[in-house]
């Protein structure tokens, strides 16, 4: 088990410093970093001393070194456009993003695996066939065509929820909130839920296959047979040997959801780090997009390391046999 | 009340339906278990041993559903019970052992969890009394070191003692009637004998009546008090098991017992009943035994074979062997 | 004969003509992509002429007559008084030109990857399957908005309207090459072993020559799958991309620019502005998955 962890570990380290390489590659060869920081006035002198200043006429592995170094401690400079230490606006940023990826995860999670047992309880029940429908559709609908349909709804016509921001916060030091005030909340259901609805469909098509699957069981059978009550068969027994495959898809999905958050962001101009990032990418602004990318690496692999962990918690066979990854 | 049979299975029909056809799988089977007996059910795979089994416990498939006679466990009627009486039933009422012990243990769940579940869903015990009872039920079932191995999960445990736990889980609620559905095929030969003795000795201890659904004839041989055939979802035969072994009176039950290797009855040579037993969907009319008998006659390309009565003794067979008047005149 | 000729000639035809979700799909699909190719034909103005527009004519609902001609615009106007349903017909042009021709780049690089990975193995194979690996961690649209992030940056601003198009293009085939690549090497691993192959590798022909003639046709089918998913994929990227701002620019609006500048009235009640490349955008979407959906099941090649 150590051993496999150890693996996971190496390879999780790896992708970083790959994406690490395409970051420091962003820097060096995009634009000149010197050029932006020095503006129009400059003598060759300026250009050499700040060269030197920041490392660039070292080895060319030197400064890659150097930069995975300051990027460690979360240092990648100026942003091009503000001016201002990227990682402080991006600290700025991090809540929004990250409070609303938690409630979409969490609206993903919960209503993903309660329609799928559903569904996969009634097969045959019409609330199941309108839900598998609905959610056929819900596939094939662009994330802000989602977005844009709920704030046409629910802002437009019903006037009930605000359409964009984040209503008002609460800040607490290092963190601002808008999980404390009633206007934060009421600005976080519809963005919540568009950016959620993708990840929920796909949630709850993998927990009704795998639960269909499950329910076929010799053990379910058997659990039947003893006269075990049919709540127990379906959650008891069933769900829990269903969620082991569906907590690596939820895993990865709760990633992509702060990946996605892009698009929810933009629509509703949710002052997160994914409006962050597609402004940076307007203008060009190499440090944000370079720190936006290694953020939300770090992000994703250590969601993927963190999945593959729980499958210890939840899966007593791999205790003890510790080379059955996947 | 003593003479009231544990399990009474009378004109039992089974039926799919599907989009061409109604298929029978089970036909017109009756029969009875005494307290502490053991019947054992034989014949091929498709024979409808199983379903009989599934039938009995009310646990059939969807497209498969009882249409007609009745099922009494213990005088009581059952198979015209409420889905959750009938699962109060279940456990308590009849308890079954399944095929493969490597995939009728739920993973996840250790050993100890699921008889405590099982044990506390149909007695009025406390957390600690089930766990207590728990132990002592898997030191029965002979697993060693019970009281530390309660908390592991199914797979630490071999082919044979996952066996052993699912008889233990079966038999946790006192069942009056177990149903053992070919309990030792998926095992190795040398645990399948310790398997059924252990079976066999617990359910004569308690006097649990006992359904052995099986197709092989040794075991039968060695188990069971009473045996019924069972062919193309009739019964072919039904007696006591020397009876039958001995004195097979249906052609099918002759040459099935000449196709067993059977030591204990003297017989080495393997015998073949020609041809297969005919799908459900495509039974010949009359006997469906009858192009494979060499004794078959017009009555038996015309008429069904008659219909065994719970009562033992009688093959379904117009011509049956050794008998020196015709079965018409016994039905 | 290929996998993928037989079954046309068999029952490709016939499935088709079985399946009605395949038939109106195919239909929609190909009247939107016919309105698209001959836009300049059947557009009633060109959005582009600016001789052609006038002010007054702003905000026109839809079916309401042009104030100078009388002639009636049927989708009505935007804010400049451009004719939506003609802006529409052009924003098509330019999302169906970048969705194919996206596919048309991932296709040709995920496919020749995969050859050569499947059929040389060893280190070539390790690094195109670890990269591959690698950027499957990350979502396609992420990378596809990072690539187009980079290529901004590369291309110098006076070109960056111009360059916009094909860097678009560049960035969704770059973010979609993954699947083929890897459908492609698995299919070229069992036909390498093949005795036909075999053969062909006795009588000496050359590596490149059995790739091409021998493996390519017999990996075509789930190639085809894989490229009519990534179409629908493409065109919602390229709307998605062109929606936040990061895609064609608004000289060459495409439909999601279009629904971006749409998004702007919906407050103030011009509608039509936006629900029309909206609804069109889905149409286009929906029928090509569908048709996608039906086409795997048709050809149903060992796909997953």
């Amino acid at each position: 088990m150590i051993a496999f962890i150890l693996r996971r570990v190496f390879q999780s380290v790896l992708v970083l410093l790959i994406v690490g390489l395409v970051a420091f590659a962003m820097f060096s060869f995009v634009g000149d970093p010197v050029e932006n920081m020095l503006g129009q006035e400059r003598t060759q002198a300026d250009v050499d001393r700040l060269r030197e200043q920041m490392g660039l006429d070292q080895p060319i592995v030197v400064q890659y070194w150097t930069f995975l170094g300051n990027a460690f401690q979360g240092n990648f400079g100026l942003s091009y456009r503000q001016g201002r230490e990227v990682s402080q606006i991006i600290a700025e940023r991090l809540p929004a993003t990250l409070e609303l990826a938690f409630v979409s995860g969490v609206f993903a999670m919960l209503f993903g695996i309660g329609f799928g047992v559903f569904t996969a309880i009634r097969r045959n029940g019409i609330g199941s066939n309108v839900i598998m429908t609905l959610s056929l559709v819900g596939v094939s609908l662009p994330t802000f065509l989602i977005g844009i349909l709920l704030i046409w709804v629910f802002s437009v016509e019903l006037d009930m929820l605000p359409s964009f921001g984040r209503g008002d916060t609460v800040d607490l030091g290092w963190w601002t909130t808008g999980f404390l005030t009633q206007s934060g909340l009421k600005a976080l259901i519809l963005p919540s839920i568009t950016l959620g609805l993708y990840q929920m469909t796909l949630i709850m098509r993998l927990v009704r296959s795998e639960m269909l699957e499950v329910l076929r069981q010799d053990y379910i059978r058997f659990a039947r047979a003893r006269g075990l009550r049919e709540k127990s068969v379906n959650f008891r027994h069933a769900l829990k040997n269903t969620l082991v495959p569906v907590i690596t898809v939820t895993g990865l999905q709760l990633g992509s959801i702060i990946a996605f958050a892009i698009i929810t962001e933009t629509v509703f101009q949710w002052p997160g780090v994914g409006l962050l990032f597609i402004n940076a990418i307007q203008f060009v602004d190499i440090p944000v997009m370079a720190a936006y990318l290694m953020l939300i690496s770090v992000m994703f692999v250590g969601i993927n390391l963190i999945v593959d962990l729980l499958y210890f918690a939840i899966d007593p066979r791999l205790r003890v046999d510790g080379t059955k990854g996947h | 009340m003593t003479d009231t049979p544990v399990l009474s299975v009378r004109n039992l029909v089974v039926e799919i339906q599907t989009r061409h056809a109604v298929l029978r799988p089970v036909d017109n089977v009756s029969f009875d278990i005494a307290r502490g007996e053991i019947l054992g059910v034989v014949g091929e795979s498709g024979a409808g041993k199983s379903m009989t089994g599934n039938a009995v416990i009310g646990l059939l498939d969807r497209p498969a559903q009882i249409v007609s006679g009745e099922v009494y466990l213990n005088g009581r009627r059952i198979d015209t019970l409420s889905p959750s009486d009938m699962r109060k039933i279940r456990g308590t009422g009849i308890g079954m052992v399944f095929q493969d012990p490597l995939t009728s243990l739920n993973p996840l769940l250790t050993v100890g969890e699921q008889l405590i579940e099982t044990m506390r869903e149909h007695l009025p015990i406390s957390q600690s009394e089930a766990r207590e009872r728990a132990v002592k039920a898997l030191e029965e079932v002979g697993i060693p070191g019970a009281r530390e191995r309660i908390d592991s999960y199914p797979h630490a445990f071999s082919g044979g003692m996952r066996q052993r736990v699912v008889i233990a889980l079966a038999l946790c609620a006192e069942p009056s009637l177990v149903i053992a559905d070919e309990p030792t095929t998926a095992l190795d030969v040398s645990v399948q004998a310790q398997i059924i003795t252990l079976l066999r000795r617990l359910c004569r201890d308690r006097g649990t009546a006992v359904m052995l659904v099986t197709h092989d004839m040794g075991v039968i041989a060695e188990t069971a008090d009473k045996v019924a055939v069972m062919y193309a979802g009739r019964t072919a035969e039904l007696g006591p098991v020397r009876e039958v072994l001995t004195r097979p009176r249906h052609p099918y039950t002759e040459g099935l017992m000449g196709s067993a290797p059977l030591a204990s009855l003297g017989q080495t040579r393997l015998r073949q009943i020609p041809g297969n037993m005919p799908r459900l969907g495509a039974l010949p009319q009359g006997c469906a035994f009858h192009p494979r008998c060499n004794r078959a006659q017009t009555a038996c390309r015309r008429d069904l074979g008659p219909t065994l009565a719970a009562d033992e003794g009688r093959a379904a067979c117009w011509f049956p062997v050794g008998a020196t008047e015709t079965a018409k005149d016994i039905a | 004969m290929s996998r993928f000729t037989s079954a046309w000639q068999s029952d490709f035809a016939w499935k088709f003509r079985r399946s009605p979700v395949a038939i109106v799909s195919f239909l929609v699909l190909m009247t939107l992509v016919l309105g698209a190719v001959f836009a300049p034909l059947v557009a009633p103005y060109d959005p582009f002429d600016p001789g052609s527009l006038n002010l007054m004519n702003g905000f026109t609902p839809p079916m309401e007559p042009n104030m100078f001609s009388g002639e009636v615009f049927w989708l009505g106007t935007d804010d400049q008084g451009r004719d939506v349903f003609s802006t529409i017909l052009f924003g098509m042009r330019i999302s169906l030109f970048v969705g194919f021709a996206a596919v048309l780049f991932a296709m040709l690089l995920g496919v020749t990857l995969g050859l050569l990975a499947g059929y040389l193995g060893g280190w070539t194979e390790t690094i195109i399957m670890r990269a591959a690996d690698v950027q499957l961690t990350f979502p396609a649209i992420l990378v596809a908005m990072l690539i187009f992030g980079i290529a901004k940056g590369i291309t110098p601003v006076e070109y960056r309207d111009q360059m916009a198009i094909w860097v678009l293009i560049i960035a969704i085939g770059l973010s979609d090459w993954v699947q083929f690549a890897r459908v492609v090497r698995g299919a070229t691993l069992v036909e390498k072993n093949k005795e036909y192959v075999q053969a062909a590798r006795l009588i000496g022909r050359s590596k490149g020559a059995i790739m091409l003639r021998h493996i390519l046709p017999n990996v075509m089918s789930p190639v085809l799958v894989i490229a009519t998913i990534s179409l629908a994929l493409a065109i919602i990227a390229e709307a998605t991309l062109s929606f936040l701002g990061v895609g064609a620019p608004p000289t060459q609006p495409s439909l999601g620019t279009l629904i971006r500048i749409g998004q702007g009235f919906l407050f103030s009640g011009e509608w039509w502005i936006l629900f029309f490349p909206a609804v069109t955008l889905l149409m286009l979407a929906l029928s090509v998955n569908l048709l996608g959906d039906w086409l795997r099941d048709a050809l149903n090649p060992r796909l997953k």
